[in-house]
């Protein structure tokens, strides 16, 4: 046993070192580090600030919604979130759907909470063409689908910089080519692809303060809405991220439990045996 | 080989009796299993079997219920994944289990194979035995990467790509081979309903390699760490109680750590970029394949040329296979190769810089103060050293090296420990 313990300690920073040479790595292209944000879902006991997440639902709503679809979202699903039925049933019936009636003909009807989140666009070469050639994508695994999801989210909507106001220094800092020019209808945001000819994202700010009135009166500044609509992404990326954490925490005890039984039962039975 | 064989149990049980005397599956599950003959010194490196056998039932029991919720078509496959992970009770934990599990049976099987060049557990009479295990490593890298194909996120698609293309640098007949692994001209839904087919058909298949290796274990017994056959009872242990509640033990062990990223980090060994949905005309920045390939990937990415970094890369499991006739030493276990003991330690180190080339993009460097080495040529260094490892160092040593006094029995190396180191 000890000499399993000490050859652990001669692997594990064998083990650790790659990890501690990457920083070191001189790759091209690294823009500034994201903004430093704790949330309430990290950690081994974190959970999803339900508040944060329904004011986080009304900005998607309000906001994001008219470009980015959520395809993996049934309206039913905010239930999980602690919305009532009621609000639910309002919330779908407030978009139009389009399905089919029991003649055969095509009908727009109100939304049910078994319809699908609504799509803002019918197809992706449409999105593309109405925002510039940029398709927004489906933000229902965004936080998942980037290296540090949802610290990645959060700084990206506070990212922007107005371009025109950049000094020449500022300009060296981000590390852009002498024939770096932002082309219309791009913007710069200091996360998004950076490298000499990187920065240039195709969403125009989609937030700014006080851009969404909360029906719960919190304030409303860009970080705040930041942090909510991130923490409603980050719930629609996994919603079953509580119920894995408690089971796992179940799981770790009963197994600490049964591996002190099963060292015992090794001992006694090996006893004789030396 | 031992004393405690071919003495059939008594079974107080009538239908048990009944049963064995017709077909002799308790009284053989007894001798291979019960009162096998174990040397009585294995440290817990030699859990890695068993809990390399555990992990394998794990990825078939989990992989099994996955198939049937999972729909292998290019349109639904991405959708049925996260299907699974919201709708399907319980499935975030079986997919999470299956998808961690495939890390896990390689960590496993890693330091098994480890395990076995440090012990010299290839030397005869052990070699094939030994190359079923390589066999094993060959069928495991195929099912994972056709597994990871499955959940067509835009990593499986470029994976899939990238690697299926690799056999066009096969003289002459390179893209009908490519156009065959495809069914088509590009990664298609073809590609990704026979990668389901085979990605369920080769796990039993392993299995089956899996029967024959411990079969051939059981003819030339185990191996132990002083590398000495046992000589008598005074030796070995029966298999059970003693091998069961220590490898239980370890297994408990290996499972809470592999439940600890189950459960507080499903997506370390995972990639971001295969939570996007493929999209053929989309190239990622960075194409890395899964942690487990990135020491063959980066020999791969070594050699200047598409075919010779193929062949290199094919070669350097090969040459596994070859290792029992490569390693020339009469001795089996390092603790008595003074030498060798340091090489393979270096081996270790490079095999996991190389690891660490492999997950890098291509043209990264490495800036040590004022100075930038490439990567590339890091990983060329280490490919050379992987390949004179087996070719060169391997043969010479055994000639040269001289052995420590090795002790006369198992029995009195456990008495005088002290001798053994
Ligand atoms: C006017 C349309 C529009 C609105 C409103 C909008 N977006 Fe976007 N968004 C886009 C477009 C277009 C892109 C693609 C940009 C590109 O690839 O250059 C995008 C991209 C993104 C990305 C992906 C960035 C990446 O790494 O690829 C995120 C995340 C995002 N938007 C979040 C949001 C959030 C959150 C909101 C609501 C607060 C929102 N967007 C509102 C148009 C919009
Ligand atoms: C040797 C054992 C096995 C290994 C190493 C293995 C490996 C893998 C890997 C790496 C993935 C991708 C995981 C992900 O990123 O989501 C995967 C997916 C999958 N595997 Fe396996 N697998 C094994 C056995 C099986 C078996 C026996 C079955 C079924 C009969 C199975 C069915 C599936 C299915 C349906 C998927 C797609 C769902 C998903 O991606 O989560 N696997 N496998």
């Amino acid at each position: 046993m000890r000499k399993l313990i000490a050859t652990g300690a001669f692997l594990l920073p064998l083990l650790a070192a790659p990890a501690a040479i990457a920083p070191a790595l001189a790759e091209g292209g690294h823009g500034p580090a994201l903004l430093p944000a704790k949330f309430s879902f990290e950690g081994p006991f974190g959970t999803y600030d339900r508040a944060a997440a329904q004011r986080g639902f009304q900005i998607y709503k309000d906001v994001c919604a008219a470009c980015h679809s959520m395809s993996l979202l049934s309206y039913r699903n905010l239930m999980d979130l602690g919305l009532s039925e009621a609000a639910v049933k309002g919330i779908a019936a407030d978009v139009t759907v389009q399905d089919v009636n029991d003649k055969g003909e095509q009908i727009e009807r109100p939304g049910k909470p078994s319809d699908h989140f609504r799509k803002p666009f019918p197809n992706e070469a449409a999105a593309a063409a109405a925002n510039g050639g940029a398709a927004p994508p489906d933000l229902s695994l965004i936080v998942k689908a980037r290296p540090d999801g949802a610290r990645y989210v959060f700084s990206l909507l506070q990212g922007y910089v107005e371009f025109d106001k950049l000094s020449d220094q500022e300009k060296a800092a981000f590390g852009l080519a002498k024939d770096y020019k932002l082309e219309d209808g791009k913007h710069f945001n200091k996360y998004f692809h950076p490298g000499e000819q990187g920065y240039k994202i195709g969403m125009a700010p989609p937030l700014a303060d006080g851009a969404v009135t909360y029906i719960d009166g919190t304030k409303n500044d860009l970080p705040t809405m930041a942090r909510d609509v991130v923490t409603f992404l980050a719930w629609a990326a996994e919603p079953k991220m509580e119920d894995r954490k408690r089971t796992g925490v179940r799981v770790i005890l009963f197994m600490l439990i049964f591996a002190g039984l099963m060292y015992a039962v090794k001992r006694k039975v090996w006893a004789d045996a030396h | 080989m031992a004393s405690t064989q071919g003495v059939p149990p008594a079974y107080n049980n009538a239908v048990i009796r009944w049963i064995d005397k017709r077909l002799p599956i308790f009284t053989f599950m007894h001798h291979e299993y019960g009162v096998f003959p174990t040397p009585r010194n294995f440290n817990y490196w030699w859990s890695f079997g068993g809990i390399a056998m555990v992990m394998l039932i794990t990825m078939i029991a989990t992989g099994i219920v996955l198939a049937m919720n999972y729909t292998p078509h290019v349109s639904y496959a991405f959708n049925s994944v996260e299907r699974i992970m919201r709708d399907v009770p319980q499935g975030w934990l079986i997919r999470y289990m299956h998808m961690n599990g495939a890390s896990f049976f390689f960590i496993a099987v890693f330091i098994h194979i480890f395990r076995g060049m440090y012990y010299g557990s290839y030397k005869n009479p052990r070699e094939l035995l030994w190359i079923l295990g390589v066999v094993i490593l060959l069928l495991m890298m195929a099912t994972a990467f056709m597994g990871y194909v499955l959940p067509w996120g835009q990593m499986s698609f470029w994976g899939a790509t990238v690697i299926t293309n690799l056999f066009s640098a096969i003289p002459v007949f390179g893209q009908d081979i490519v156009t065959f692994l495809w069914g088509g001209f590009s990664v298609d839904n073809p590609t990704l309903n026979r990668f389901f087919s085979l990605h369920y058909l080769l796990p039993f298949v392993i299995v089956g390699v899996v029967v024959l290796h411990i079969a051939a274990m059981h003819v030339a017994g185990s191996n132990n760490p002083i590398g000495i056959d046992p000589k008598g009872p005074q030796d070995t242990l029966p298999f059970s109680p003693y091998y069961v509640t220590k490898d239980g033990f370890a297994v408990v062990i290996f499972l809470m750590i592999y439940a600890a990223f189950v459960f507080f980090a499903p997506d370390f060994f995972g990639e971001p970029d295969n939570y996007i949905p493929a999209n053929p005309l989309q190239t990622p920045a960075h194409i890395v394949p899964e942690w487990y390939f990135l020491p063959f990937y980066a020999i791969l990415r070594s050699i200047p040329d598409k075919l010779g970094g193929v062949i290199a890369m094919f070669g350097s499991i090969g040459v596994l296979f070859l290792l029992p006739w490569l390693d020339t030493a009469r001795v089996r276990s390092s603790r008595f190769r003074p030498i060798y003991k340091w090489f393979f330690w270096v081996f270790v180190l490079n095999a996991l810089v190389l690891g660490w080339v492999g997950g890098n993009a291509a043209d990264a460097e490495l800036a040590i103060g004022s100075m930038h080495i490439p990567l590339l040529w890091i990983g060329r260094l280490c490919t050379f050293y992987y390949f004179f490892h087996f070719l060169i160092l391997l043969p010479i040593l055994g000639k040269i090296e001289r052995p420590l006094p090795l002790p006369a029995s198992i029995a009195e190396s456990v008495l005088k420990p002290a001798m053994a180191r």
